[in-house]
């Protein structure tokens, strides 16, 4: 085992369906602040957390234009962990499921994220000084 | 048609979505003309709490401007002319009293739930 701590976490949940999603990108925030590499192997819903292809919108409810309501997108947040990790010495390693992205159609990623296989997950546990699976839950 | 949403699932992805999705529809339904009320049960009853704070996200250099204000988004279905329903056994449950909580609110026990929901002609448990 290398001497940077090294963490995989597992995701399963859609963007903007479950505060888990956000709870997961808190706790990769911290390990990314410590400098720590980080794996993630997106599954299922999760595959769409890095989709480029999210846009901010207005909201009238709200009563806000686009500009004011700076609604957040997943993937803007994911590129931003990239960079903090790499800033503090790290790396953030995002593969997404293949057959998942396939299934949904959703093959379009931000650059950073990568193709990947449940084997991939394997690889990420196995090299790892530990894994979180945060899963969806009904 | 009068119909009824009941919120019982809180704080379901409300940082991404900046409001919950209910309470929100419920505004955009009202806006559009429909006479719906709501009902905040179980842990959505925490949604009537004054002085929540969910700003200071961030990631990296991404920033959270515009936090949920899941208080606020319910008080203000009350002035559109939403009747905002809130279960006291859910709040005395959750320790959660009276004093803490938003204006213009319509109490109701657990038992005088199934009495309310016949006043509706739909109702949408969400």
């Amino acid at each position: 085992m290398a001497d940077r701590k090294k963490l995989t976490f597992a995701l399963m949940d859609a963007p903007y369906e479950n505060a888990r999603s956000t709870t997961a990108l808190r706790l990769i925030a911290i390990a990314a602040a410590r400098g720590y590499d980080v794996n993630v192997f997106a599954y299922e819903g999760a595959v769409g957390l890095p989709s480029p292809r999210q846009k901010p919108h207005a909201n009238a409810v709200h009563g806000r234009d686009v500009d004011e309501e700076d609604h957040p997108l997943p993937h803007r947040w994911i590129a931003a962990l990239m960079a903090e990790t790499e800033r503090n010495g790290g790396k953030l390693d995002w593969v997404n499921c293949g057959l998942c992205v396939d299934e949904r159609g959703a093959d379009e990623a931000i650059d950073g994220v990568r193709r990947g296989t449940p084997g991939d997950f394997w690889k990420f546990a196995e090299g790892s000084d530990n894994t979180l699976v945060i899963a969806t839950r009904s | 048609m009068k119909a009824l949403n009941i919120v019982e699932t809180a704080y379901r992805a409300t940082i991404e979505e900046q409001d919950d999705t209910i309470v929100w529809i419920t505004h955009a339904m009202k806006g559009a003309g429909a006479d719906v009320s709501l009902l905040l049960r179980g842990n959505a009853v925490n949604y009537a709490v004054k002085g929540q704070d969910a700003s200071g996200l961030a990631f990296g250099e991404a920033r959270q401007t515009r936090p949920p204000e899941l208080a606020e988004d319910v008080a203000k279905l009350v002035p559109k002319g939403v009747d905002v329903y809130i279960v006291d056994d859910d709040l005395a449950d959750r320790g959660i009293e009276r004093g803490e909580l938003i204006d213009g609110l319509e109490h109701v026990g657990r038992g005088e739930i199934a009495a309310l929901l016949g006043k509706f002609d739909q109702v949408w448990h969400w």
